[in-house]
């Protein structure tokens, strides 16, 4: 029941991208096409659920063992960086394939906010292991699910005729406060 | 000496973030829901920026090219625990209402950007005033932002009630509001440059 209440809570109500504003640059600068928008999404959920697992145990087993809680930003910034780093090259063995689908979006990846945000968050709110990961998993699915909405109908804008002043960026933040409208009616589930 | 002025000065207009630099949106939208907030954001940011970038203009030449995004993740991490700690023991309420986008001024891109763009070409002097134009305008954009959102929003700015017996609009400090606030700014901006344009 927790697990439930953990993912509607992550995906609808409290998505990281609409309502608690994590990794808006991506959001706005990738999201132009719904392909680019599905490989960013697929890096970001790979990324924030393993960065998530393992700066819960960095807290647990280093910073609140040693009393370096202080030191937690550096800490968390540092294991971000040199996971991702270790993600692309294991991919770039590994998988060619994959390397090809998700390695332009990795480099990106360390300064998305929604990793470092998503790893604060899980440490703020006190989960254990399970639901760090699952809440780390479930959050980067409601981000991936906001960025292919806002991707699809940002490829419909080039058909459109939108006013000089709001062309590019403009236009989108408006959208997007629009699908977050959307989103604010979901509050009532939880 | 005019080139350092010149330096300086673009961030108030020609490079004015988060508008013509369209980076660090994350705080932008989430901390402005009302003047103080963004002030406080915006002085923090700035605090860790002009350090940043002179600190990475000092060790520009020490560092090899392969390694140089995570030196400059780490000096940046350094002042941002400094600016949390010193937040926390002297202004703690600010501390609290700005939540978890204190440690995540680590990630916000404004400043890689300017320590990757700017200061890791440039003399100390030019980094540090480069830095602190660039922060004052974000400051000054994100203290304009949060006092029409809060105006609009709650009928209140600085957290003095401004106007009895006006409804706000409550949907401008709610998360829509943000985007949509953002997002009117930007084609204002946008219009005002394009007309400054054509005029010239």
């Amino acid at each position: 029941m927790d697990y439930l209440l953990i993912g509607i809570s992550a995906i609808l109500v409290n998505n990281i991208l609409l309502a608690r504003f994590l990794g808006n640059c991506p959001f706005l600068g990738v999201s132009r096409k719904m392909d680019t928008a599905m490989g960013m999404g697929m890096a970001v959920i790979f990324v924030i659920t393993l960065a998530g697992a393992i700066t819960w145990l960095v807290q647990e087993y280093i910073l609140y063992t040693y009393d370096l809680e202080y030191l937690q930003t550096i800490f968390f910034i540092l294991v971000i960086a040199a996971l991702v780093q270790l993600v692309e090259i294991i991919i770039r063995k590994m998988s060619p394939a994959l390397y090809r689908a998700l390695g332009i979006f990795l480099p990106l990846i360390t300064t998305n906010c929604a990793v470092l945000g998503v790893a604060i968050l899980n440490i703020k709110l006190g989960l254990d292991f399970p639901k760090a990961v699952f809440f780390s998993f479930t959050s980067a699915v409601g981000y991936t699910m906001a960025l292919l909405l806002f991707a699809g109908i940002r490829e419909r804008f080039e058909l459109s005729r939108i006013p000089k002043p709001f062309q590019g960026t403009a236009i989108g933040l408006v959208t997007a406060g629009l699908i977050a409208l959307a989103f604010s009616g979901f509050v009532g589930l939880i | 000496m005019a080139k350092v002025v010149k330096e300086f000065t673009k961030g108030f207009w020609e490079q004015l973030p988060p508008f013509k630099l369209v980076l660090g949106l994350c705080p932008t939208l989430a901390v402005t829901t009302s003047a103080e907030n963004g002030a406080g954001m915006g002085v923090a940011t700035t605090f860790v920026l002009v350090c940043s970038n002179i600190i990475v203009s000092l060790i520009r030449k020490v560092i090899p090219n392969e390694v140089r995004i995570a030196s400059f993740i780490v000096v940046i991490a350094s002042f941002v625990v400094i600016t949390e700690l010193m937040m926390q023991a002297y202004a703690y309420p600010l501390y609290q209402s700005l939540g978890i986008f204190i440690p995540l001024i680590v990630v916000n891109c404004i400043i890689l950007g300017r320590a990757e763009a700017f200061a890791s070409k440039r003399g100390v002097l030019d980094s540090a005033a480069d830095g602190l134009g660039i922060g004052i305008g974000y400051t000054i954009a994100l203290t304009v932002l949060g006092a029409i959102r809060e105006i609009i929003g709650s009928g209140k700015i600085f957290g003095h009630v401004l106007f009895g017996g006006f409804m706000p609009l409550r949907f401008l400090i709610e998360p829509p509001g943000a985007f949509v606030a953002l997002g009117s700014m930007l084609a204002i901006i946008n219009f005002i440059s394009a007309r400054q344009k054509s005029r010239r």
